[in-house]
């Protein structure tokens, strides 16, 4: 219904649009269908997330910085979980799954794309809203139940699931197993199918918008980078999440109707159960399947929206948009088919392992490009420190850390003695965690006022968000590679059972505290972003001197995005200090008319006539230039 | 004119929310103290009372409040720099001159970042890159770890030119109004160089690492291998040694799992009746050794680092990872100058509440030693053993269970 309304305003687009709705509270705020609504929404909900899952964190590192002491607020907090002051090991457990799957699934996954892809796609590539409004909002509201299905799990007797959160079979699948195999688990798989529904939900609509609604004149090379990301980060999406769906559903099966699709030859408590000839390998390659494209689908938008705030902030076209855009697509390719390097020593096949770590090696290449296409962006910039540009950079700088580390992981020889050890959780929360939630932030403080309207966010307790995050991020993660190299398996919830880790009992000591301090200058950014929402200056119209397309739709959210026509757009987004042009941007609405004195033979590569228009202009102005 | 009594005005009112503000927080102060004290002071009638639990519980409160008002200092702190750094900034305009140059100083920041950064690293390197683990005592494991510092030296180096490139030229390019950015969109020569230089980099990686890999894993079975059985459960680790013969028996857990076969051996195998059940794994210098790997409830994963072995334990699909010695438990001593020092097993794959304790302790000796320790260890089939095995024959032959599968695995 409300797809065939949107249309009617860009035909009948004399009338204001208000007029036409009459929001009550119910339909403004919680059932929106408005896409900046909906994308604020799934900021706020997936900031509640991080922070939830942030906390969680720092219980398991005290946990691991004092294994000896008791806490005794830990009982008054978690009560049972955590009896005599100390942790239970299996809550540890929990902790870490729960930490896991709401970070890369909550925050990373719905708090980002769902975000910035429902405030950006429309207003980048230039349409009054989603393809589908009313799809678009069960998309939120199935994840806003999937957080309360996840979240209920921390009140039911046994605790919340406890396998990991790649909960492998056929720990998860055995409820007797552990607490966290019990009805905590039940809920994490409720929760994960409600997810990928909505996921789904949101990645089509995505798609479909990107694909059928740009405006006039933007055509698939004229869209900005972030575009490009979420549209080909939807794809992965909805390639993927089905296959964990399967995965998910033959999982619950094994728990619940005795079948043995994971399950084989299963001792418990001195009786063997009743399954045969299932392989708990099967749900490693259906959750792998979809794992390894979701760490693009985490880490893509984010690259995304620092590609677009680095060339704002530097005030220069990025660099190789085309190889942007191209390596982009080869991740996005490649990352189907690089899943296996998650189970080099799981007992699959080894000559597998092979031909893995030859695809898992190709993905460095397209993944170099951006980083030194990102490098060579700043190169002879004019960079202008906001704190947006910070973050971006924080992830470039974030990605080639923990990037260089994905070599020696994806290599099989060296996986031997690295698996599963705090060098892996090193690598990964660096090179999708802390970037991607870099990116994350960032594009909060890029385009906050676009997201309330016309808002700015503080920019000194920005500077201070930033440094403090950034060097915990570093100090956190940097020492955990050395643990990794001395055989330091991750998940372990005491390391004092073993004497030869003892000297890395100190270093966990400090990890905690700089992770506490991290945790602590968060609560600047939540301070900042609350307060900004009702007290923040006021921006300009374009406050950054971008040239996307948002910038030109009014300052106030109406519906329908922009009064009157749609803006068309006649260049592509990254027209910034363009010689011969006055100032240092170019919108994509300024007509080539409009600046013959910056154009560029190169504007006109596929429109012959615009180039004899040029060439004469040339002439007549540049006779020195023309051959 | 106009603008400079807009700055003053913006000054007052700057100094007013100064004020204002440090009322709010000294007020907010206050409380925390004041509702400190009452907690103490509670605490207090109530010690008598309730005695030593109610003490620990108000202890503990007091704790809570004493991190609390530190945060919350904390917050007055940064909230009085942030003044501060307003107010000047407003004083600089309202001499006619310009604000602060926030470009310049975050400018400043990144290259002390950059410097401090690196010289992190490098502490981090001397001093946590000396504690990892010693020389790989497996013939297998020195090809693992040529791999490995090769590929620490071009990482290494990538990353630090890369964060080099990045920092600096942030520092370098920071902006400033005189200057207008180098309009420059791309290139492709430079795009083609730096896809083919990482291209071939890695394409070198690949090959070496490809042909570790394969000689690692690739390993048929040949004639002198040591067959060790190493069974895994929650969570602890269960071995077993062939006897005389030099074969382990076959198990069979859908028809002789029982109390004391709980590795359920099959008496079908005339292989399974010299069988030996151990404590340690022993494993003797220079042999080549075949560890069979299983796990009877969830996966779990066999991980002896020190030799550069790690291999899962899958329930239902049996798994081996093959490997020689080179050094011995001794010699390694030695060298750490550790007369404890010991070769663990260990698991690493998340199997439940007692992950994080499930080792057993290797040791690599002389093939003598290792033949006399062998000629100590007691057999696996034991009178109960063969009780059970007839039980479970006599069973057999009443509902045959042959069937019951539903695939094979492999």
């Amino acid at each position: 219904m409300s797809t065939v309304a949107v249309h009617d305003h860009s035909v009948s687009h004399d009338h204001d649009h208000e007029h036409h709705h009459h929001d009550t509270f119910i339909t403004k705020y919680v059932f929106s269908q408005d896409h900046k609504m909906i994308a604020k929404q799934f900021l706020i909900t997936g900031i509640t997330m991080a922070v939830i899952a942030m906390l969680l964190s720092i219980l398991f590192r005290i946990q691991l910085a004092y294994p000896d002491k008791t806490f005794p607020l830990l009982t008054t907090l978690l009560g049972r979980f955590a009896p005599n002051g100390r942790l239970d090991p299996e809550f540890y457990l929990s902790l870490v799954t729960i930490h896991g799957t709401i970070m890369v699934f909550f925050v990373l996954t719905a708090g980002l794309s769902g975000t910035f892809s429902n405030l950006l796609i429309p207003l980048q590539v230039g349409a009054r809203d989603m393809a589908s409004p009313f799809v678009n909002m069960l998309s939120y509201w199935f994840f806003f139940g999937a957080s309360i299905v996840m979240l209920s799990s921390f009140f039911v007797q046994k605790g919340p699931a406890g396998a990991g959160w790649t909960i492998y079979p056929p720990l998860s699948a055995l409820p007797k197993a552990m607490k966290g195999s019990e009805m905590g688990m039940t809920l994490w798989l409720i929760s994960m199918v409600m997810f990928i529904a909505s996921s789904l939900m949101g990645g089509i609509n995505y798609v479909s918008t990107v694909l059928n609604m740009r405006t006039k004149g933007m055509d698939l090379w004229k869209m900005p980078l972030t575009v490009w990301a979420f549209f080909l980060t939807a794809i992965l999406g909805i390639l993927s999440f089905p296959v964990l769906v399967a995965g998910v559903v033959l999982l619950i099966f094994d728990r619940s109707f005795g079948t043995s699709f994971y399950l084989s030859d299963i001792v418990m408590n001195g009786k063997l159960l009743p399954y045969s000839g299932g392989s708990p390998i099967l749900f490693q390659h259906l959750f792998w399947f979809l794992g390894h494209p979701e760490v693009y689908i985490v880490i893509m938008p984010a690259m995304g929206i620092s590609s677009e705030i680095i060339a704002v902030n530097a005030r220069k076209p990025i660099f190789g948009y085309h190889a942007m855009v191209y390596s982009l697509i080869g991740i996005s390719t490649l990352s189907f088919i690089v899943w296996g390097h998650h189970m080099f020593v799981t007992g699959m096949n080894p000559f597998l392992g092979g031909v893995f770590m030859i695809t898992t090696l190709i993905i460095a290449v397209p993944s170099a490009v951006k980083t030194f296409n990102w490098i060579a962006t700043i190169w002879r910039g004019n960079i202008r420190f906001t704190p947006a540009m910070l973050f971006a950079i924080g992830l470039v700088s974030f990605f080639i850390s923990g990037g260089v580390t994905g070599i020696f992981l994806g290599n099989s020889a060296l996986d031997i003695p690295l698996h599963d050890t705090y060098f892996v959780v090193a690598h990964f929360h660096l090179v999708m965690g802390s970037a991607a939630i870099f990116g994350m932030l960032a594009g909060v403080y890029h385009w906050f006022p676009k997201l309330f309207a016309g808002r700015l966010m503080d920019e000194k307790l920005g500077y201070f968000h930033f440094w403090v995050t950034f060097i915990c991020a570093y100090l956190v993660f940097f020492p955990m590679h050395f643990m990794g190299l001395d055989g330091v398996p991750r998940r372990y919830y005491a390391m004092t059972e073993f004497p030869a880790f003892n000297h890395w009992l100190s270093v966990n000591t400090f990890i905690t505290w700089a992770a506490i301090v991290a945790a602590l200058a968060q609560v600047s950014f939540l301070y900042n972003f609350f307060s900004s929402i009702f007290f923040g200056k006021r921006a300009t119209q374009n406050p950054w001197n971008a040239n996307t397309l948002e910038w030109t739709a009014p300052m106030e959210h109406i519906h329908g995005n922009w009064r009157g026509d749609i803006p068309t757009v006649y260049r592509w987004p990254y027209d910034y200090s363009k010689p011969g042009h006055d100032e240092d941007f170019i919108p994509q609405t300024v007509p080539l008319s409009e600046t013959m004195s910056s154009n560029l033979p190169h504007d006109f590569e596929d429109n012959p006539a615009g180039l004899e228009i040029y060439n004469e202009w040339a002439k007549a102005n540049r006779p020195s230039e023309v051959k | 004119m106009q603008p400079d009594i807009e700055y003053q005005i913006d000054i007052k009112m700057g100094f007013k929310r100064l004020i204002n503000s440090k009322k709010i927080l000294a007020a907010f102060a206050a409380v925390m103290l004041m509702s400190t004290n009452a907690v103490m002071a509670a605490d207090a009638a109530a010690t008598p009372a309730a005695g030593a639990a109610a003490t620990d519980s108000g202890d503990m409160w007091l704790g809570v409040a004493y991190y609390v008002l530190l945060f919350l200092l904390g917050c007055v702190i940064i909230a009085v720099i942030g003044k501060i750094l307003k107010v000047y900034d407003l004083t600089l305009k309202m001499q006619g001159k310009k604000g602060i140059n926030w470009n310049n100083i975050i400018g400043i920041f990144c290259i002390i970042f950059l410097v401090a950064g690196l010289y992190g690293a490098y502490w981090s390197f001397t001093e946590q890159g000396t504690q990892i683990l010693p020389e790989p005592a497996s013939e297998h494991g020195v090809q693992i770890d040529q791999m490995f510092w090769v590929t620490t030296a071009i990482t290494t180096f990538v990353f630090v030119i890369t964060q080099i490139l990045l920092f600096g030229f942030l520092f370098k390019y920071r902006g400033s109004e005189k200057r207008k950015a180098y309009y420059y969109p791309h290139n492709n020569t430079i795009e083609k160089v730096w896809t083919i230089i990482p291209a071939i980099v890695l394409t070198i990686l690949v090959v070496f690492g490809f042909f570790t890999w394969r000689k690692v894993t690739n390993t048929t079975e040949v004639k002198g291998d040591i067959n060790i059985d190493v069974t895994a459960h929650q969570f602890a680790w269960e071995i077993r040694y062939p006897g005389k013969d030099g074969k382990l028996g076959q198990t069979d857990y859908q028809r002789f799992y029982s109390v004391a076969n709980n590795l359920a051996v099959s008496p079908k195998d005339r292989n399974s009746y010299d069988d030996l059940r151990a404590d340690t794994l022993v494993l003797p210098l220079g042999k080549s050794i075949r560890i069979n790997i299983h796990a009877q409830d969830v996966i779990h994963s066999f991980y002896m680092p020190h030799f550069r072995v790690q291999m899962n334990a899958v329930p239902g699909l049996p798994t081996f990872f093959k490997f020689v010695p080179t050094i011995t438990t001794e010699q390694m001593r030695q060298r750490l100058n550790d007369p404890n020092f010991e070769y663990l097993l260990y698991c690493n794959k998340i199997c439940g509440g007692g992950h994080y304790n499930m080792q057993k302790v290797v040791r690599v000796v002389s093939e003598v030693e290792y033949q006399e320790w062998l000629s100590h260890q007691k057999p696996y089939v034991n009178d109960q053993v063969k009780q059970e095995w007839k039980l479970a024959e006599a069973s057999d032959k009443k509902t045959p269970t042959e069937s019951n599968r539903v695939a094979l695995n492999n």
